[in-house]
This record gives C-alpha cells, structure tokens and sequence, in this order.
C-alpha cells in the first residue's frame, strides 16, 4: 500500500502530466464563469481517463477502487471541479456495474469506452434531514412496458448534460428500504424535465441540475436488477462517492498546502521570509499532519473496497470523508491566512480552494451525517 | 432579539441608537446585499443612507458629525447591525474611521478645520494607505518615501489593498520620513485626491466582501504642503497603533455581526422548515450548531464591548481590541463554516448561492486577516500580558 506498482505509477505520471498542462491553466476561467468543462472532458476523454473504473470487459481500463481515488487526488490537487467530473461518471457508472444484468451493462457501460465523450450522473437523493434518506419520495410505477417516475424535484450531478443517469424510486413504498429500485434514465424521456442548474459557491464548473420528473416514462428493461435491489445499490454507491469525495478533498488541502509553502518562503516579512516565523511553521506542520492522516484514511477505506469487505468499507468511507474534509476545510482556510490579503485575492488559488473545500464537507451527506452514520455502524443502532 | 445585547449597551442613548441603525439595516441595506456581492460593485445608493445618518462621520469631533462621547461603542454597534446583513457596507464605515483617525488625532487645528467640513458636508471619503506589495504585518518595512522640500514634502511609492482607495476624496498615507530603523521612521501624511501624481491603479477581484472598493494607489512625485503632515515627524507608527486600539474592535463587531447573520439565517430556516417529521429545533446536529454558535456569538460580544468602552473611557484596550479582533474573527470563520452545514442539513441548499449564507462564510474569512491577521493579534496579546506582568520596564 506504501509503495506505488508500475502500472500506478505510470497512470499517475500521466494524470499529473495532463492536469499540469492542460488543466491547472484552465482553472481560473472555469472558476469565474462557472461555465461546464467541456474542455476537461475532452481532454480526460482522449486521454482515457474520464471513466477508469470501467470494467476491461466493457472497454475500460478498470483501475482500482485505490487507483481510481489517487487519480481523483492528483486532478484535484489542481482543479477540484475537474476532479468532479471524474466522480460524476463514477456515480453514474457504478450502480450498472453493481446491479444491472448482462445487457443493460453492454448497452450503458460499452457507450463510456475508449474515448467516449458520454456522460453519465446520479440522481442526488436530496434528503430534507440526512436520516431520512431512504425515506424516497420518487414513486415508480409499472404500467406496461414503462415505469412511470414522479417526482416534483431532485437533483443531479451532471442532471441537464448528462446523456444517461441513474435514479432510483420506489416501485413499492409499503416495503420501505427494500421497495426500492433503481433505473437507468436517459437524456431527453418523456418527462425528463430539466430545471436550472444551480449557481454554487465551490467547484462551479460542473453542473448541479434541478431535474423534474413529469410522468417519466423508463424502459421496463432499465431496471437496475429485480425490484428492490436499489436499497443496497445506493448504499454502495454513496459509499463509493463518499471515499471519492474523501480523495477529493485530500488533493484540494494538498494543492492548497503547496500553494501556502512556496508563498511562505518567498513572502519575506520582519527582515526574513515569513516561513521562519513560528505561528506559520505550526500551521503548516498542522497542514502536513492533517493531510497525511486524511490520505492514509483514505487509502485504507480504498483497499477495503478493493478487498470486498462492503460493509466495513461503508463506515470506513463515512469517516474518510468526515476527517478528509474537515481537514480540506482547515488546510484551506489556513492557507489563505498565510498569504494573508493575497490569499483572499481572485489573483490567487488559495481562496477557490477554500470555496471548494467547503462543498467536500457538504455533498454525499454532510458531515454531520457522516457522524451518525459512523456512530451508528459502531454501535449497532440504526 | 434573541441575543443579550441590549443589556451590554452602556447608555440609553446607545440603545436607541442600534434601534435605528437595525430599521436602516434591515429595511435600506439587507436588500442590496446580494447585489453588491455578485455585482461587485461598490453602492452609491447606501453610501448615501449611510452619510444621511452621519454613520460615516462617527468618530469625527462633535461639530463635524460626529458622536460624541461613546463614539467607539457606536461605532462597533453600528458596524455589527450593518454586517448582520452586509459586511461590505459595513466595512465602508469602519475604513471611514480609521482613515480619518490620522487627522484627526494628528492634524493641525487649521487642518482640521480645512477638510473636515468638506469630508463631512462634502460627502469626501477617506482611504487609508499603508500596507505596500512588501509590507503587510511589517508595517515599519514600508517603502514609500516622503522627503521634506522646502514647504512642501514630496511622495513616492506603491500601495495596495487600499479600501475605498478608487473612490476616496482623500488619503491618510503612511511613508518614511528618515531612514532610521524601528518605530519612528515613518510619519502620516493628508493627500487629496486631485494632487498631481496620485494615480489609482487596478481594482482587486476578492473572495468576500466584494462590495468594498479594494485597489492599488500610486504616489509619484505627490508634493503636499507641510501642514498636511499628521503629528511629528517619526509619530507614523504610533498614530497607526493607537488608530487599531479603535479599528480592532470595530472589524470584531464586524465579524461579530457577520456571525449574527448567520445564526439568524439558521433560525428563520428553522421556523420555516415544515418537512421534517420533527421538528428541526430537536435534531441534535441543529442543536449543537445553533448552541456553539451562540456561546461564541456571546463570548464575542463580551470582548468587543468591553475593549470599545475601554477606547471611550480613555484607557488602554490594547490587549482587549487584540482579543477581540481574534476572538471574533476566528468564531466568525467556525460559525459561518458550520451554519452552512446546518443549511445542508435543514433544506438541501448549503453550497448555493442562493442563501445569504454563502456570502457570509466568503464575508467572514477577511476579518481574519485584515487590521493585522490573527497570529498578528495573537503576538500582540502575548506581548501585553507580559508588558503588564513586568513590575518595571525592562
């Protein structure tokens, strides 16, 4: 786990080599206008790296879950809104590769091969109270060869570019968690109805739609396994966001704790460059020590996905990304006070990052719920 | 109101004061408050609410404008209303002060009786220029110049970060007059607008409180006559210290109020979430959000009082503005990082920019740095308490 196999090692050369290139120049401008990265998907689409999840059998490279976060670190370190993208087709993808039959995965899943430029998303569950997240208000009802999806409003990753997302609805509300389904929606249904994409505070380059569902009619054959197998797939899938979000942040502290050193030993204050000062030593120590536990956390959380132990990995994944983002949020929000009136300045990336940091603590479950999900799992209480 | 402020304002005066301020807030101000963020534009429109109700001549003597006794106190309650619903707006009153401080705590009779009557009844603003590209907490490292020429004395340099610095009728400027080292090198300066030499330069693109005019100012050649000199010469970086006994709680009720905003956002949320099964009030990460919040909000509050009432009285607040100003700030950060949290938790809106509360949390993270960053206050703070443990000077 310390050390780096020749194929990751050669993947992550090439990340860093791209992000440095062609993203990191590009960052400021997707900052400002808030505008959707095209240009990054383009480049992380030629580059087969939009999707390395991907199952070989469908094309893909299929990386490692622990792979797949380092790469989602390196992009982030840079941009965390390019980073994103890379989660939103994981989103999009894994609840297929978790659930869905033999033809549904060669019809979705071969579409995002080689150097596709498809993208996919994850209808958010946007809980009013994180307990309640299962307690979904997305009715689907079968009626012929259709399930016809309600819902006044949800939100999705990805949701107004998206070519085809997954959503999940109850097809049988009596049975609770275990009426749950999931279904494979695509772009431009009948009743897909797309709201406005919201104007966020952090990583504004991605899209983060309003989607209506208006009598949605969905294939019968784009039901995610049998009736009742969302439940477990959505687990998973939150899961899996969760530890991404967790690498997420990680790359964003990292990227801003580079930014606060190189400033801190030219920034010269009191006859000597302010990083001999001792209050900007310690926090840079706290910077270094926090990111380092965050990224171990986080590994670890990634080897229990690749080892299959689920259940562990869920609460795993809760607290990586509960300690990775807070530390993200710290990391950043002292780096802008390194750099003083420079750092809250637009001329510099420490204050985008600071923004950035603080959607990681927000989206897949605040940390708040990270904490309930943890102490639950822990104590047996659900 | 739900926070105990009332019974910490000293005067009646006081009280009926902040009632004004709040209706002027909350009725004039809190509906330009997300305009001037995404516009980023500095509002002529409030500035003059602002002048209408003499906020921006608080700490001017009496018959200029100004408050009078207590004008500390008032102008930390003025601050913390106008923050509660936009800090840039805010900001403007508190550069107002600690721009003109110079002047006034230094400037001639005959100076004084020249420009404050056209700052107060001529509307002018006032920059307050200091921090140069090399010199932010190191203020004695300041590179500006200003040489004694016959009647006059002649400026150069660079500065930045300069609040209202585009839009100021005059400056108060800190240059060096000798080349000695230490604390009595530098010496305050009063530079109108229109002197021939003074050039404005680029406009700063800021994280947070963006309504502010933050931009460089350039002084090449500025000849100014030597009345305009504040104090004595090598007086600078004494001026500058006693003008943050004043400014330091002013920014603290800045944050202070930037906190309260937030609360308050939390707590209308509460009052209109009807989704949920419970209600929200007895959901314990609400409880804990709200509970932390208020205690730091409390705790704040004690500080900035207390140091602004040391200010009005005439007594040393040194170490208490210090506090104050690291206190506030630092709880401002956690309240405003943690009330967004809340609003995730409470609507599913957090990160949008849609509630005020995004814009508080970009609002906040200023008030760490700016008038001396936190460690800045922290060294300052360590350094009183020993000054007073010292039985003599050493």
């Amino acid at each position: 786990m310390f050390q780096l196999d020749e194929e990751q090692r050669l993947i992550l050369q090439s990340v860093r080599e791209i992000v440095q290139k062609e993203i990191k120049p590009r960052t400021t401008t997707l900052d400002e206008t808030g505008e959707f990265p095209w240009d990054a998907v383009r480049i992380f689409a030629k580059n087969d790296i939009l999707n390395p999840l991907l199952p070989r059998r469908y094309g893909g490279v299929e990386v490692s879950t622990y792979t797949f976060c380092m790469i989602v670190e390196e992009i982030a370190r840079a941009c965390a809104s390019s980073a994103l993208l890379l989660i939103a087709q994981a989103e999009g993808t894994l609840p297929i590769v978790y659930g869905a039959d033999e033809s549904l995965k060669e019809k979705y899943l071969k579409r995002l091969a080689g150097d596709s430029q498809i993208l996919t998303g994850l209808g958010a569950i946007e809980p009013s109270v994180g307990s309640d997240i299962f307690s979904l208000p997305t009715r689907a009802e079968l009626r012929g060869s259709h399930y016809i999806l309600q819902r006044e409003k949800c939100f999705a990753q990805n949701g107004s570019v998206a070519d085809f997302l997954v959503l999940y609805a109850s097809t049988d509300p009596s049975k609770g968690t275990h009426g749950v389904s999931a279904f494979i929606v695509e772009k431009g249904s009948t009743g897909l109805v797309l709201g406005r994409d919201e104007n966020k505070m952090g990583m504004r380059g991605p899209v983060y739609s309003e989607i209506l569902l208006k009598n949605l009619r969905v294939p019968r054959e784009n039901l995610i396994g049998q009736e009742g197998d969302g439940y477990l797939n959505m687990l998973s899938t939150l899961s899996a966001s969760r530890l991404f979000t967790a690498a997420q942040a990680v790359g964003v502290a990292q990227g801003a704790m580079e930014e606060a050193i190189s400033y801190a030993r030219r920034r010269v204050q009191f006859g000597k460059t302010i990083s001999h000062h001792v209050p900007i030593q310690f926090m840079i120590a706290e910077m270094a020590a926090g990111i380092e536990s965050a990224r171990l956390l986080t590994y670890k959380t990634a080897f229990l996905f690749d080892r299959g132990e689920s259940k562990k990995a869920g609460t795993y994944a809760a607290m990586a990304k509960l300690i990775a983002s807070d530390t993200a949020m710290k990391v950043t929000t002292d780096a802008v006070q390194i750099m003083g009136g420079y750092g809250y300045m637009k001329d510099y990336p420490v204050e985008r990052m600071m923004r950035d940091a603080k959607l990681t603590q927000i989206y897949t479950g605040t940390n708040q719920i990270m904490k309930l999900i943890i102490g639950r799992d822990l104590t047996g209480i659900s | 109101m739900m926070f105990d402020q009332a019974s910490l304002i000293p005067t009646e005066e006081l009280r009926i004061f902040r009632d004004k301020i709040q209706r002027l807030a909350r009725e004039k101000i809190a509906p330009q408050a997300s305009l001037v963020d995404e516009e980023e534009l500095f509002n002529r429109e409030v500035e003059s609410l602002l002048w209408d109700d003499g906020l921006l001549t608080l700490t001017f003597p009496e018959r200029y404008g100004g408050y009078g006794k207590g004008q500390a106190m008032a102008l930390c309650i003025a601050v913390e209303e106008i923050a509660k619903v936009c800090a840039s707006s805010a900001l403007l009153l508190i550069i107002q002060a600690v721009g003109s401080f110079p002047m006034i705590h230094g400037g001639s009779r005959k100076l004084k009786q020249k420009y404050l009557p056209q700052m107060s009844q001529g509307r002018k603003l006032v920059a307050y220029l200091v921090t140069e590209p090399t010199a932010g907490s190191d203020i004695a490292s300041i590179q500006t110049t200003s040489v004694r020429d016959g009647d006059e004395y002649v400026l150069n340099g660079s500065k930045c970060f300069a609040t209202s610095g585009g839009i100021a009728g005059v400056y108060s400027v800190l240059a060096k007059t000798s080349d000695g080292e230490g604390n009595r090198n530098s010496s305050f300066f009063l530079v109108e607008r229109e002197s021939p030499g003074l050039s404005i330069g680029r406009k700063e693109t800021k994280m947070g409180q963006r309504g502010s005019n933050t931009t460089e100012v350039f002084l090449e050649n500025v000849r100014v006559p030597a009345e305009n000199l504040l104090g004595r010469e090598g007086d600078g970086f004494l001026i500058a210290m006693k003008d943050f006994d004043m400014s330091r709680p002013a920014i603290a009720a800045q944050a202070l109020g930037i906190a309260e905003g937030a609360l308050e956002a939390i707590i209308e949320l509460i009052k209109n979430s009807y989704t949920l099964k419970k209600s929200a009030a007895d959901h314990p990460v609400i409880q804990a959000t709200l509970a932390d919040s208020a205690i730091l909000i409390e705790a704040s509050r004690g500080l900035i009082y207390r140091a602004a009432i040391l200010n009005d009285e005439g007594r040393n607040n040194t170490k208490l503005a210090s506090m104050a100003k690291c206190f506030a700030g630092d709880a401002a950060m956690k309240i405003t990082i943690d009330a967004l949290d809340a609003i995730q938790v409470l609507s599913g809106y957090g990160f949008l920019k849609d509630f005020q509360v995004e814009r508080m949390f970009r609002d906040a993270k200023l008030t760490q740095i700016f008038e001396g960053t936190n460690q800045i206050q922290r060294l300052v703070v360590a350094r009183q308490i020993l000054k007073e443990s010292m039985p003599f000077n050493p």
